[in-house]
């Protein structure tokens, strides 16, 4: 079973031992790769079915909302939490960014670009939104509410006085240079502290 | 009735010890009914307590020697099914205050012999809880692999994890709650109104005579069985359909189907279950608060148990113990860091779903069994 490539740097990153808050976890796919470097996982997700999934394969999940329930855990109850392109679709993207820092003092956030190259072609060439390989669905039914750009990030952690870490840049699921990433990279991976 | 089911034989146990109960009364010893399945290895490792729910029996996975019906929860429990008998040693007690063995209002009174009646003290979820690890005791198991149970069952889950925090590794509760809610004790008042309404329950002390409360049992099991089942379910078994006639009778039979059923199953139940056991037994789940000790602060059950992994469980068109119970669990479980599982499942039968066929709680129950062996 082969990782979701922005999963598999996360998996990576994370240091054996630690404790970690997966929200969005699915059915718990990089819970499984974390535990088997003896990383301690939770995980928060929306999808029963998912929910289900994850919990028959000796997960521990709670089905929840990223909007409201983040509320239920208790501050630096972790040491990462994890919300892997998850961030675009929430009603509130700061706040979530704020309860992920609350929760952890550390927290990995990774969302698809949308200034990537495709999209801005898309929009500057056909007038529509753009349908992509990470953001497939129409405008009208997209979960993705909250489209945002690196460069949207990285002013949105700035403003909040958030550290970045270190970034990951991918394309076409490979890592891509940091050079001209607001372009080229379709989706990131950010490690951010408070 | 009452008396043939008295005279039913139990595998059981009798502690010598005494047993303190949360009332303040005190048990001089007490006998424990129980079933087990599946080996208990060497080690002592693999042991799995299921706790029944109000009406249930130790008879988890065997056919109930008074109806002959096959066990409550045999779809869940035997040989390759999702709590494996072929893995684990699942031990099944009747309840204290029940009436299929363990001790409770139909046991004889220690200097008299006569039937205690309502002289035997009440008990509560605790309690209970408190009887099943002296019978684990006296069996030489220290710690648990899982304790799990729906309903009730799911009530004495949660107070094992508060009592006894060391002694059980995880914890599964199906369809449960860590408190009555007021409309929770409204009906089980109803149910308990109508057996000491009832003539033949002569304040209890019925053993001996020719009559029993069944009529009143019988009103109580039809108030509470509306409520294992949810409305669409009714709907959809009966809806206003009558019970083998054309035409109204104007009258009082049970003109309904639905009326037939309840009167059936109502029936049927006293064929199986004591009156006073049923008071005894909804008077516990009613006291039933594991905030209640701690200031009204659910956590604070839960403070010594964060080692425990839990998994909670609910039902979508379950009303009797809604989600948003569950949810209050999981979230004093989730303050005071313990791993905790939750999922509200899909299911059309209401309460009763964590009885039927709900394959992804199969599933489930299997998962989290198998969550945190070696």
């Amino acid at each position: 079973m082969k990782l979701r490539p922005d999963l598999a740097i996360i998996a990576d990153a994370v240091p054996r031992a630690s404790r970690v808050l997966d929200v969005g976890c699915g059915d718990g796919e990089l819970m499984a790769a974390l535990q088997s470097k003896g990383v301690d996982t939770r995980g928060l997700e929306i999808d029963p079915d998912n929910v289900t999934a994850a919990i028959a394969r000796g997960q521990s999940v709670v089905q929840g909302d990223a909007n409201r329930d983040l509320a239920d855990y208790p501050d630096d109850a972790f040491d990462y939490a994890i919300l892997s392109q998850t961030l675009q679709t929430t009603e509130r993207p700061d706040r979530v960014v704020d309860e992920l820092l609350r929760i952890a003092p550390r927290a990995f956030v990774s969302f698809p670009n949308f200034a990537h190259w495709r999209v801005r072609l898309a929009l500057l060439w056909n007038g529509r939104m753009p349908v992509t390989r990470l953001l497939p669905v129409a405008w009208y039914e997209t979960p993705n509410i909250h489209h945002v750009t690196v460069s949207d990030f990285r002013d949105l952690v700035r403003a909040k006085g958030i550290k970045v870490e270190r970034v990951w840049h991918l394309s076409g699921d490979r890592p891509a240079s940091d050079a001209a990433a607001s372009w080229r990279a379709e989706h990131a991976i950010f490690l951010i502290s408070r | 009735m009452a008396s043939l089911l008295h005279d039913i034989q139990h595998h059981s146990v009798t502690i010598a010890a005494p047993l303190p109960l949360d009332s303040g009364q005190v048990l001089g010893s007490v006998t424990i009914a129980y079933q087990s399945y599946g080996a208990l290895n060497p080690d002592k490792s693999n042991a799995v307590l299921i706790c029944h729910a109000l009406t249930g029996d130790q008879y988890v996975a065997s056919d109930h020697p008074a109806t002959g019906k096959p066990g409550w929860w045999a779809r869940m429990v035997g040989p390759g099914k999702p709590i494996d008998t072929d893995r684990f040693h699942v031990i099944c007690a009747n309840v204290l205050g029940s009436c299929m063995g363990t001790s409770g209002p139909a046991s004889p009174d220690a200097a008299t012999g006569a039937p205690l009646g309502m002289a035997f003290p009440v008990i509560t979820i605790t309690d209970m809880v408190r009887a099943q690890a002296m019978l684990l005791d006296h069996l030489g198991i220290s710690r648990l692999h899982a304790v799990v149970g729906g309903s009730m069952g799911g009530m004495q889950t949660l107070a094992w994890a508060a009592t006894y925090p060391g002694r059980l590794a995880s914890a599964l509760v199906i369809a449960s709650a860590a408190r009555h809610s007021a409309q929770n004790i409204a009906f089980h008042e109803v149910g308990r109104q109508a057996i000491m309404a009832d003539p033949d329950w002569q304040d209890g002390q019925y053993y001996g005579s020719a009559r029993a409360p069944t009529k009143g049992l019988a009103v109580a099991r039809m108030a509470a069985h509306i409520t294992y089942l949810s409305e669409e379910g009714l709907t959809e078994k009966f809806g206003r359909r009558l019970q083998a006639r054309d035409i109204k009778s104007f009258g009082f039979d049970a003109d309904f189907q639905v009326e037939s059923y309840l009167r059936h199953q109502g029936l049927a139940f006293t064929d199986r279950f004591d009156a006073n056991a049923y008071l005894y037994i909804t008077r516990a789940m009613d006291y039933f608060d594991l905030a209640d000790p701690h200031d009204g602060r659910l956590a604070g059950a839960f403070a010594a148990a964060k080692d425990v992994r839990f998994t909670l469980v609910s039902f979508d068109t379950d009303w009797l113990y809604p989600t948003s119970e569950s949810r209050r669990v999981v979230q004093a479980l989730q303050s005071v860091g313990a791993a905790a599982s939750f999922v509200e499942l899909s299911a059309p039968f209401g309460h009763d779903s964590f009885l039927l066929d709900v394959p992804a709680l199969d599933r489930l129950v299997a998962g989290s069994l198998l969550a945190g062996l070696a």
